[in-house]
């Protein structure tokens, strides 16, 4: 127990026998009172001015019509109707972002737990492995995505050389409606250096005397980890998947970028750069609520596409805070 | 492995159940050590085709060849003299830099005090803190782009990216919390006792202490810069000066449409810097990932 600031303690204390004692302690507590203030101050005001006031202004914008020339007009419920019901990309791209929290994020869990168990088992050359399967965690997004488009490309990839070198039909990956999530998924997959991490500090917590018993009651391998890794690590698998899915709700570097390269049209002088390249395959909701603003200038309903993704962004987020000793933790 | 390569005199008398036990984790051995170098091969044949593509002629890298028949190391200086590179280099730097020295400075008293003050809110701060570590960038980018852009007139610019990092970033006051946390009470409380203020407690007693937890999040926000590309894209799009790397990367691309040999090479130094950052400062960075995820 930290604490100057407890009152408790200055009360429980009673050899103060100052005269003016209940005031010194006031004073003691605003003084601590405005410590805290003075070392909070730099997050209170960033809190205030970049997160609380532009969430309330974009609750304003989302009933308003506004393009950022003409002064905003009143427009009521018009521009959540229009999102919902006319709007034609809302539904691909909420569509989209379900396929990608599911199957991108069981994807990067699973791949990310066999690697974190495979490196707890190697024995030579653990940190040469390590730090190779980590590295390319670490590639800037840009430059990965660009890498993988290139890497899957239906022409003269190296991936589908070797594809079809051994008689395997190679799929046209970003170029293909059906494939392109999947190129993305394998992408994420060979970045899954951060839950190797964290999947490999939780496997090296789990107790060896559980093991050392389970191996004297003859348990095989899979019930050694069905029945004592598992139980161990799950709230890490539950940390992975919940964080995993904020992720996907946010995802918008690498399928903007790879639409953009695999299709050709960067959106420079002349190029019409189609959103969600191939068949909206590709669109997620962030890269809704940048089309909606800063190319059709419709600020209202960017701000509905925003104040959805905030919604599920938050229940998320309170999911992963209803867990004691999780994400938080007790600070005591 | 002890077992395949020790001469242990016990081995010649070896009965024939621990030779079979000595066998079994030979294979083990064997099975786990295939598996990690089919897995090493997926993470690191991406970077090796990368690197040869980079170093192809501009014929070669229209055909499906792996490897170069002859290496263009000039593709390099290439990259490097078209025009604006590195001008996006020095942006990206600047981002970057400055953005990581501004963060570290100002999430440390934060995260001081939501780990070592007690106070009322103080839950709740933490609360929010993680909330706005959880918000997408999106969500308020409409009024926080009118608000650059039309009343202080900073579009076209890195500013408004750089501006906002003097109020601590939420992820950093995080992990620096999750650090704090690690570092006991007692020390703070001897600081105090001895009549330290808060503030020279904190720079004498437990900065010198928290140096792996600064460097993390330091590493964190200088590859978060340098990674961003949406911050650069509303900002900065409309001014090819004010470019960084991550954003610049793409429309060189489009600027060479079929050349493949050389948007690798620029890619290979967008990667590059990154890198090279990790290997000195890999144990910071992995500590860093762990806290965030499993320590409480």
């Amino acid at each position: 127990m930290s604490t100057d600031t407890l009152p408790a303690k200055e009360a429980a204390a009673p050899a103060a026998p100052s005269p003016g004692g209940r005031n010194t302690l006031r004073h003691k507590r605003r003084r601590n009172a405005l410590r805290t203030l003075a070392f909070m101050s730099p997050w209170l005001i960033g809190f205030g001015v970049f997160f609380a006031y532009p969430l309330v202004s974009t609750l304003y914008f989302s009933f308003m019509k506004y393009d950022g020339l003409n002064p905003p007009e009143w427009r009521g419920v018009g521009n959540w109707t229009y999102v919902f019901t006319e709007f034609p990309q809302f539904w691909p791209a909420l569509r989209n972002t379900l396929w990608l929290g599911v199957v991108m994020v069981a994807c990067r869990v699973l791949f990310g737990l066999g690697v974190g168990m495979l490196i707890t088992k190697i024995k030579t050359g653990a940190g040469v492995f390590r730090t190779l399967f980590y590295l390319p965690y670490l590639a800037p997004p840009v430059a990965a995505t660009l890498a993988f488009v290139f890497l899957l490309n239906p022409g003269t990839g190296p991936v589908n050389s070797l594809l079809e070198a051994v008689g395997v039909p190679a799929p046209s990956w970003f170029n293909d409606a059906d494939w392109s999530k999947p190129a993305l998924t394998v992408l994420a997959v060979w970045g899954v250096g951060d839950l190797m991490v964290i999947f490999m500090a939780a496997l090296l917590d789990v107790p060896k005397e559980q093991y050392e018993a389970a191996e004297l009651d003859g348990a095989s391998p899979w019930q050694r980890f069905r029945f004592i890794t598992l139980p161990n690590i799950s709230p890490i698998v539950l940390f992975a998947v919940v964080t995993g899915v904020i992720g996907a709700m946010q995802y918008y570097t690498q399928p903007i970028v790879a639409a953009k390269v695999a299709s050709g049209k960067m959106g420079g002088s002349g190029e019409v750069f189609v959103p969600g390249y191939p068949d909206d395959s590709t669109l997620t909701l962030p890269q809704l609520v940048y089309n909606l603003g800063f190319s059709q200038f419709n600020y209202g309903a960017a701000c509905v596409v925003a104040l959805v993704l905030f919604a599920f962004s938050m229940a998320f987020t309170a999911l992963l805070m209803r867990r004691r000793g999780g994400l938080i933790g007790s600070g005591d | 492995m002890t077992t395949a390569t020790a001469p242990d005199p016990a081995r010649l008398a070896a009965s024939p159940a621990e030779k079979k036990a000595r066998r079994r984790s030979l294979l083990h051995w064997i099975a786990v050590h295939s598996l990690g170098i089919a897995a090493a091969l997926f993470f690191v044949l991406p970077f090796v085709f990368v690197l040869l593509t980079s170093l192809m002629s501009d014929q070669q890298a229209l055909t499906r060849d792996l490897t170069p028949n002859s290496w263009h190391w000039d593709n390099y200086v290439r990259v490097l003299e078209t025009p604006g590179f590195l001008t996006w280099w020095k942006n990206s730097l600047l981002y970057a830099g400055l953005g990581t020295v501004l963060v570290v400075v100002s999430s440390i008293p934060v995260a001081y005090a939501l780990a070592k003050f007690r106070f009322r809110g103080r839950h709740l701060s933490l609360l929010l803190v993680i909330s706005m570590m959880m918000l997408p960038p999106q969500v308020v980018i409409i009024p926080m782009y009118l608000f650059w852009a039309k009343q202080m007139d900073l579009s076209g610019t890195l500013w408004p990216l750089i501006i906002p990092m003097v109020f601590g970033d939420a992820f950093a006051i995080f992990l620096l919390r999750q650090f704090l946390l690690t570092i006991p009470n007692e020390y703070v409380e001897a600081a105090r006792i001895d009549g330290c203020g808060e503030f020279r407690t904190l720079i004498r007693v437990v900065l010198p202490m928290a140096k792996p937890g600064i460097a993390a999040v330091a590493l964190f926000q200088f590859f978060y810069c340098w990674n961003d590309y949406f911050g650069p894209q509303i900002y900065a799009s409309e001014n090819p000066g004010a470019w960084t790397l991550s954003y610049g990367l793409e429309s060189f691309k489009g600027a060479h449409h079929t050349d493949w040999n050389l948007t690798m090479a620029a890619t290979v130094l967008v990667m590059a810097p990154v890198i090279l950052v990790f290997f000195f400062a890999q144990k910071a960075f992995v500590e860093g990932v762990t806290l965030t995820g499993v320590k409480g």
